[in-house]
């Protein structure tokens, strides 16, 4: 089993004559947490789309859990065991907390009835609480509806999905933007706990604090290309908004932007 | 198993936010609609609407009119059910009125006698082949009929992306044109015993009973359900999350369409003839008693049990106008203002809904 579980090479994509995204290379060790930092259209959401099979790419490679892959869309990445926390919550308002969780993927009795076979209520509300416990998740009622819930909650409850069904590798972007401080400090909490567990996560931020307390490593985007590779301890503040403005441009990435 | 979760975050249960059912408030529309018509009848007519006020009999119910309270409303609420069901995908299906006059005609074609008062039946539309056929026949051709009306329907809104109101729009005017055509106008009469039985006496109303009972499991413990809940909710997310959106609608209109179809055979079974006017303005109807039953427009919500009490609560203001002895043009007025109300108390509490979360 090899050590790195998401690798990129030249991965590249061209909207039209837009580079949005040029020749990234890119590693990721099995339970490390990275963070990808950058101006707005410097790439970062391009490169996760990519990844997320979203859409699909110019050029390049992506190598995920030592197979090369080529997702057909974010369903057949999510097979795979990437789990991808959406900026927009991908939640129905009107389903419950399980239902949510397991939609689209249900846990069935009675499979020869087709598309009427019988929901298993009872094994979902499970698997809910366990995965619930482990990322340390607080939901008061579980069998509400996310219309009643924060905005907290909800981004909770995406980020649930991730370690209900063991997912390899789980993207976040920017899952703190839309939240108050308590509910972000709840959602930074959920990351850490995630870390513990051993999970690998990239995660899309803007906010520099959160990055230099949640990872171990921040890539920049600047202009469709990775510009910097820094371990968090080695690094601070200043220096990364240096590679983000352009100011600075690291010695390997020389000339790249 | 307990609701509360033993996670950290220090958030506390908060019983407001509990959810209250809302098929409760709309028997409690029921309800009070009932009692309105129990104390103007106590009024002007020293009668009451369902309660048993004559000496001759020591029933409880005035059992006859609870009788036709449900009667009337059980065909269009066999229709009512599966309209519901396209609502809760954010749909709508204008069409079942007209498909329940096609499938009328073309379904009575094959449920017809070869012998009318010792002759060859007068109105008899194909050759001796189709006369005098098993019940089982007209029963197949009729739910097939809607079968297929639903399916031009489900594909025109799931896969040519044409809006469930225009689809369904000009699936209404071809049907009612079919339904014309189908006889020129003429209406088909005499069916054989086996049919008339199919929507004699209470039979509407068990089929009613039993489909709401059936597809009220269905809408609530089956992934069918589930998924069409998600896709009235949030149809990207139901993409995103692996759900197959066209099939399942196509799935959701095909069935709304096999009711309407069941609908037209229970219609003219019960009547014994078919003619090309009937159903009109029956998925008006259908629509409102799913809307006055909670059924949101928006969809995502709503419930079978909320049509059938929005059908009840037509049939009591349609049976209670009657016993006022009021005309139906009051009546119209009173329905079309409880419409309105209906919607506009989805609206606030969804605008409560928003504020809170």
């Amino acid at each position: 089993m090899s050590d790195i579980i998401l690798e990129t090479k030249g991965l590249t994509k061209h909207y039209g004559g837009v580079h949005a995204l040029e020749d990234a290379d890119f590693q990721l060790k099995r339970g490390e947490h990275i963070a990808i930092m950058g101006d707005n259209g410097a790439g970062k959401s391009t490169f996760v789309r990519q990844i997320t099979g979203v859409e699909q790419r110019t050029r390049g490679d992506v190598i995920f859990d030592g197979v090369p892959v080529n997702f057909a869309g974010p369903l057949d990445a999510r097979e795979a065991g990437i789990e991808t926390v959406f900026q927009t919550l991908a939640l129905a308002d009107d389903l419950n907390v399980p239902d949510n969780l397991f939609l689209g993927r249900e846990k069935t009795k009675f499979d020869w009835l087709g598309p009427f076979r019988l929901l298993d209520y009872k094994s979902m509300r499970e698997d809910t609480m366990a995965g619930l416990v482990k990322t340390g998740v607080k939901i008061p009622n579980i069998k509400n509806t996310i219309a009643n819930m924060s905005g907290g909650q909800r981004q909770c409850v995406a980020i649930a999905r991730t370690a209900t069904f063991a997912s390899k590798l789980t993207i976040m972007d920017e899952p703190t933007a839309a939240l108050g401080v308590q509910e972000t400090a709840q959602v930074e909490n959920i990351v850490r706990t995630l870390k513990d567990q051993g999970e690998s996560l990239i995660l899309v931020s803007h906010n520099m604090r959160q990055v230099f307390d949640l990872v171990d490593r921040i890539i920049v985007f600047r202009r469709g290309r990775i510009v910097a590779n820094l371990n968090v301890e080695d690094t601070d503040g200043n220096d990364v908004v240096s590679y983000i403005t352009g100011a600075k441009t690291g010695a390997e990435y020389e000339g790249a932007a | 198993m307990s609701d509360q979760s033993d996670g950290t975050g220090g958030l506390t249960f908060d019983k407001s936010k509990k959810n209250w059912p809302n098929e409760l408030n709309v028997f409690g529309a029921l309800i009070l609609i009932i009692i309105i018509f129990e104390v103007l009848g106590a009024i002007y007519m020293q009668q009451s609407l369902l309660f048993d006020t004559r000496d001759r009999f020591d029933s409880i119910f005035n059992e006859a009119r609870l009788r036709i309270i449900i009667i009337q409303v059980a065909i269009i609420g066999i229709i009512a059910i599966g309209v519901t069901q396209v609502i809760i995908t954010a749909g709508i299906d204008l069409s079942s009125g007209s498909v329940v006059g096609a499938t009328a005609m073309i379904a009575m074609s094959f449920a017809q006698v070869a012998e009318v008062n010792g002759g060859p039946n007068p109105k008899a539309i194909f050759g001796e082949w189709a006369l005098d056929l098993p019940v089982l026949v007209p029963l197949v051709v009729g739910l097939a009929v809607g079968l297929v009306a639903g399916a031009v329907n489900g594909i025109l809104v799931a896969f040519a992306r044409i809006p469930p109101f225009i689809a369904t729009l000009g699936m209404m005017l071809f049907a009612r044109g079919v339904a014309q055509w189908w006889s020129l106008g003429n209406p088909v009469s005499f069916p054989t015993e086996g049919y008339a039985k199919i929507g004699a006496g209470m039979m509407p109303v068990i089929i009613f009973l039993s489909l709401a009972l059936l597809f009220h499991l269905i809408m609530n413990y089956t992934v069918y359900g589930k998924h069409t809940y998600a896709i009235g909710s949030n149809e990207a997310a139901a993409r995103m999350s692996g759900i197959n959106v066209p099939r399942h609608l196509l799935l959701v209109y095909m069935i709304a369409g096999m009711l309407a179809g069941l609908a037209a055979v229970i219609l003219t079974s019960k009547n014994l003839t078919a003619q090309s006017g009937m159903g009109l303005s029956y998925e008006l109807e259908a629509i409102a008693m799913a809307v006055i039953g909670g059924v949101s427009l928006f969809g995502g919500r709503g419930s079978i049990i909320g049509t059938v009490i929005g059908a009840l609560i037509i049939g009591v203001i349609t049976s209670g106008f009657t016993f006022l002895r009021l005309g139906a043009f009051y009546q119209e007025m009173v329905l079309g203002c409880i419409i309105v109300g209906a919607v506009a108390l989805d609206q606030y509490q969804q605008k409560r809904g928003a504020a809170r979360a």
